[in-house]
């Protein structure tokens, strides 16, 4: 089983990059990315400021990303996610999943974003257009569904 | 033990983390929680609904009846929004 690369960092990463690493290995027929961007909420945002748990926030991800590993024949993983303050329009979190066919990148990238919504020690405030911070982003319903899919 | 706070459950309270040592008889997550509950007016306001905070033990999700003997590390924090 391969080992994924899981980052939590403050800055931007380079998807480009990150795909090129993946590309390198043997066997891969497949490469999926998931970017997840900071939206505007229909102009009302205009930024996310995101808190983390530093060192569970890590763990946490490479313990999903061993998990998707483990299920799907897998060359590579990568998840780079961000903290502190996102500007709408920036990039927020990336996953990167490998693998000789499409079926398991595809599957595993959604796995591991389902899970890492749910349980990754992550918080997000609102920072409104035009006005001091604001309330914090609170966890969706939708979001704990999609998770519950994948224990069935 | 150490116990840490995120997000509006930090705000709350006013602390990022702080060392307690509650009494021998609290030996779960959610004795924990009731305990905490007990040492003012932010921590009730923080911990006011149990239901809605999450607990981590040594950085691993916990169940509310999660044993907190031998844990150095327990965090309380609202139900996760990254991604």
């Amino acid at each position: 089983m391969i080992a994924p690369t899981v980052r939590v960092q403050a800055g931007a990463f380079d998807i480009a990059a990150e795909v090129a690493i993946l590309r390198a290995a043997t066997g891969v027929g497949a490469i999926v990315t998931f970017t997840g961007v900071c939206r505007d909420e229909g102009g009302r945002l205009a930024a996310l400021e995101l808190e983390h748990y530093p060192g569970m926030a890590e763990a946490e991800i490479a313990r999903i990303s061993a998990e998707a590993a483990g299920r799907w024949p897998l060359t590579g993983v990568t998840v780079v996610h961000r903290h502190g303050k996102i500007a709408v329009g920036e990039d927020i979190v990336l996953v990167v999943t490998a693998s000789s066919h499409r079926d398991a990148a595809f599957e595993a990238a959604r796995f591991i974003m389902d899970f890492l919504k749910t349980n990754a020690p992550f918080w997000k405030k609102e920072h409104p257009a035009g006005a001091p911070a604001g309330d914090w982003v609170e966890a969706r319903e939708a979001d704990d569904k999609a998770t519950e899919r994948w224990r069935r | 033990m150490k116990v840490l706070y995120f997000a509006w459950v930090r705000e709350r309270i006013g602390l990022t983390e702080e060392e307690v040592e509650p009494p021998a008889s609290v030996t779960t997550t959610a004795e924990l929680v009731a305990w905490l509950k007990t040492r003012g007016p932010e921590y009730e306001h923080a911990l006011a609904e149990p239901a809605a905070v999450r607990i981590a033990l040594d950085r691993v999700h916990a169940a509310a009846d999660a044993s907190i003997v031998g844990a150095s590390e327990v965090a309380i924090f609202p139900p996760m929004t990254g991604g």
